[in-house]
């Protein structure tokens, strides 16, 4: 078993926060990871981007080769874009709809869907209107992740549990809203993949 | 057990606790900030009571370590590339002195520079000062060395260098612990005159230091972390130091590499295995992240020995860091690559934070300054450094820590006049104090900006040396208390701050200008943590 994984988005949107409930999810299913992550000055409102690899053999490299990556999860849709030369030909996009507008040249939205659609393999979800619906727009990402998980070889099961782990400190309500989430999101990718 | 999950820097990190470290001392610098946030929060670093509090530069972070080796304990620097170079005294003599506890520096370089002025190779500096480096190409590799490092450090009498770049240090992997080593007693150098580096002492010293690499490489050889791996195509050697070990792999999953491999990671080189694939290949490729250490030894200036590849013929880019790609098509492997980047996407550079205060201090500069020709403006290391990008544009260098008051000062001595000068507050107790004394005992016509958000915002919001003591710190230095003014960058004193910085341009002295208000990120932070 191997997914490769290219996690987008743009810095302070939490995308490691997806990174280490999968690392937390794989690692008690007893799979090996890597995953390279982005610090420092990017982190102010730039691309971010974390390499995420699950395997049962041994992984070599941090960083996944171009075309090789079998799916890329943004939490926003240009972001989703920038990082297709990574996608490998049966590889799968998700991504959030919700743009993050911080910069003054950002593409009209529409012709940025018009990208995506274009894409053999994706799906494009708006997780900050099913955070909202749920009852918080900060569970997006766990709506993301939700979303990806089909695409993605461990038992949903230990992703919920990584979930429970790291959400452990905040209490129950807080995991209950992150749970949910996540299954929203999976029903999603479920029933438009 | 199973096994922890981090990153390289945090590797290292809990390497030096498990290994019996009594102090890391350190200044905030990706990507090794993570080395000391993590020994901070840790259980048994609490338990300890292990020194983890941050030092104001890397020189007086290196020397502090320093004591503590004299006082017999195990202990460790932490730095950035560049943060050697501010420490770089201190390390080419402790060379020279030599260590009674074990000292490990541990130094992350960054090459690509995501988030940095410059990208440098310590090994550099690890083969100057002639003490042995190790450079992991994993992060158990990090905390088995970082663990092992004390041991190395003492055997040799020398501070260890662990050299990490930028990958390694955020990437993350499982990790298997050791047993938790007990921390040494304090004992001092049974040298009185270990650390004394009078000429006479110092030449003695050297010439010691000289005669121990032997031993060092002798080391390098037995490492196990070195090491040579058979092949069936001879018509190749391949020399893969550090983290390109693994991008070599990458291109071998499920395969073998046919050629010989040798894996460094600790130095002075191996000497005989070098010569062993030398011998056993027609060409060598040399693969390492960083700039050509490796090659640039082994080439032949004349061209007339064995054919050396790497980054000065081109095989591999000259600058950057290496990745998988790169390494297949030095090796004349195929690579494949997915759909080209639409035309649509748009960069997106990194930018100040909404509603940070260096946004109002750069607002209020560029109104006061539009009365003046461009240029005048002298920056330094940190969030405010975005002012050069639009839309702001406000300022005009970026070199090194205190930069900008040094530059500032020699600028209107050449008759620049006005001259400002933008420093954090980090960074002004980092490098800037020394420099801000020079300008006073010349009463030099400049105006210093202290933009004091509180933190050392950049690298994640460390507590600032100087916080709370930078009136004093300036009172101290000789400015004129009348000319050092406080004002908080608000929009709403955007009026205030334009007076003030009329008010000071008028006056033909030295200049303190503290804009001061928390850094948002901090101030969430901490909102959140109080939850």
């Amino acid at each position: 078993m191997k997914t490769d994984i290219i996690l987008a988005g743009v810095g302070g949107q939490g995308i490691l926060s997806i990174a280490a409930t999968l690392g937390t999810a794989a690692l008690s299913d007893n799979l090996n990871i890597k995953q390279a992550e982005t610090h420092g000055m990017s982190q102010r409102g730039g691309a971010v981007v974390s390499h995420m690899r699950i395997s049962d053999q041994t992984i070599a490299s941090d960083l996944i080769p171009l075309g090789k990556a079998d799916l890329i999860l943004a939490v926003e849709p240009m972001e989703s874009l920038r990082y297709l030369p990574f996608l490998s030909e049966t590889g799968y996009l998700v991504t959030n709809t919700t743009p993050f507008i911080n910069i003054p040249n950002y593409p009209e939205v529409e012709k940025v869907m018009e990208e995506i659609r274009k894409l053999p393999r994706f799906i494009a979800i708006d997780a900050d209107r099913i955070a909202k619906e749920i009852g918080n727009a900060r569970a997006s990402n766990m709506v993301m992740l939700g979303a990806a998980s089909p695409f993605i070889d461990i038992e949903f099961d230990k992703i919920k549990e990584g979930v429970r782990s790291i959400f452990d400190r905040k209490g129950d309500e807080i995991i209950d809203l992150n749970i949910r989430a996540l299954e929203a999101g999976r029903d999603f990718s479920l029933q438009n993949k | 057990m199973q096994k922890q999950l981090l990153l390289g820097v945090e590797a290292i990190g809990q390497g030096a606790i498990d290994g019996g470290m009594s102090g890391v001392y350190a200044y905030p610098g990706t990507p090794s900030t993570e080395i000391t946030e993590y020994i901070q929060e840790n259980t048994l670093a609490e338990e300890r009571n292990i020194h983890r509090q941050w030092s104001t530069n890397e020189k007086t972070a290196y020397e502090a370590a320093l004591g503590m080796s004299y006082a017999g304990k195990r202990a460790m620097t932490c730095m950035k590339h560049v943060g050697l170079n501010v420490a770089a005294d201190a390390f080419m003599n402790s060379a020279v002195v030599g260590i009674n506890g074990g000292f490990i520096l541990a130094v992350a370089d960054d090459p690509s520079m995501h988030s940095s002025q410059n990208e440098q190779d310590s090994r550099f500096y690890g083969k100057f000062a002639m003490i042995p480096v190790l450079e992991p190409s994993t992060q158990q590799e990090a905390y088995d060395m970082a663990y092992e490092g004390f041991q190395l450090s003492e055997t040799t009498g020398l501070p260890v260098m662990l050299r990490i770049t930028t990958r390694l240090a955020h990437s993350r992997s499982g990790i298997e612990q050791k047993e938790v080593l007990p921390e040494n007693a304090l004992i001092l150098p049974s040298d009185p005159k270990q650390f004394v580096l009078l000429p006479a002492l110092a030449r003695r010293k050297y010439k010691t230091l000289l005669a121990k690499q032997v031993q060092l490489e002798k080391l390098s050889e037995e490492s196990k972390y070195n090491m040579y791996f058979e092949g069936t195509d001879h018509s190749l050697g391949i020399i893969a130091c550090g983290i390109s070990y693994n991008y070599l792999m990458e291109n071998y999953q499920g395969k073998t590499c046919p050629f010989p491999v040798l894996k460094i990671a600790q130095y002075p080189v191996p000497s005989r295995l070098i010569k062993r694939m030398e011998q056993e290949c027609d060409e060598i490729l040399v693969l390492e992240e960083g700039a050509p250490l490796m090659e640039e030894m082994l080439g032949d200036f004349f061209g007339k020995g064995t054919p050396v590849h790497g980054r000065l013929d081109g095989a591999l880019p000259r600058d950057g860091e290496l990745n998988p790609d790169l390494v297949a098509k030095a090796l004349g492997l195929t690579t494949f690559v997915g759909s080209n980047i639409p035309e649509v996407v748009a960069n997106r550079p990194p930018a100040l934070c909404q509603g940070c205060g260096h946004q109002d201090v750069y607002a209020a500069m560029n109104e006061v300054l539009a009365d003046y020709s461009k240029g005048r403006v002298f920056s330094d290391i940190g969030c405010y450094t975005l002012g050069a990008l639009p839309p702001f544009e406000t300022i005009y260098s970026c070199v090194d820590m205190g930069a900008s008051v040094t530059m500032a000062k020699g600028a209107a001595d050449a008759g620049l006049i006005p001259s400002i000068a933008v420093i954090g507050d980090s960074t002004f107790s980092h490098s800037g104090i020394t420099g801000l004394l020079d300008a006073v005992n010349e009463n030099s016509n400049i105006i210093v900006v202290i933009s004091d958000n509180e933190s050392v915002s950049m690298t994640g919001g460390q507590d600032s040396s100087a916080y709370g003591k930078i009136e004093s710190i300036c009172e101290g230095v000789g400015v004129d208390p009348a000319h050092i003014r406080v004002v908080v960058p608000l929009k709403k004193n955007h009026g205030e701050m334009v007076n003030i910085f009329r008010e000071e341009l008028a006056y033909e002295g030295v200049s303190v200008i503290i804009p001061r208000r928390e850094c948002l990120q901090k101030a969430a932070r901490r909102k959140r943590n109080k939850k």
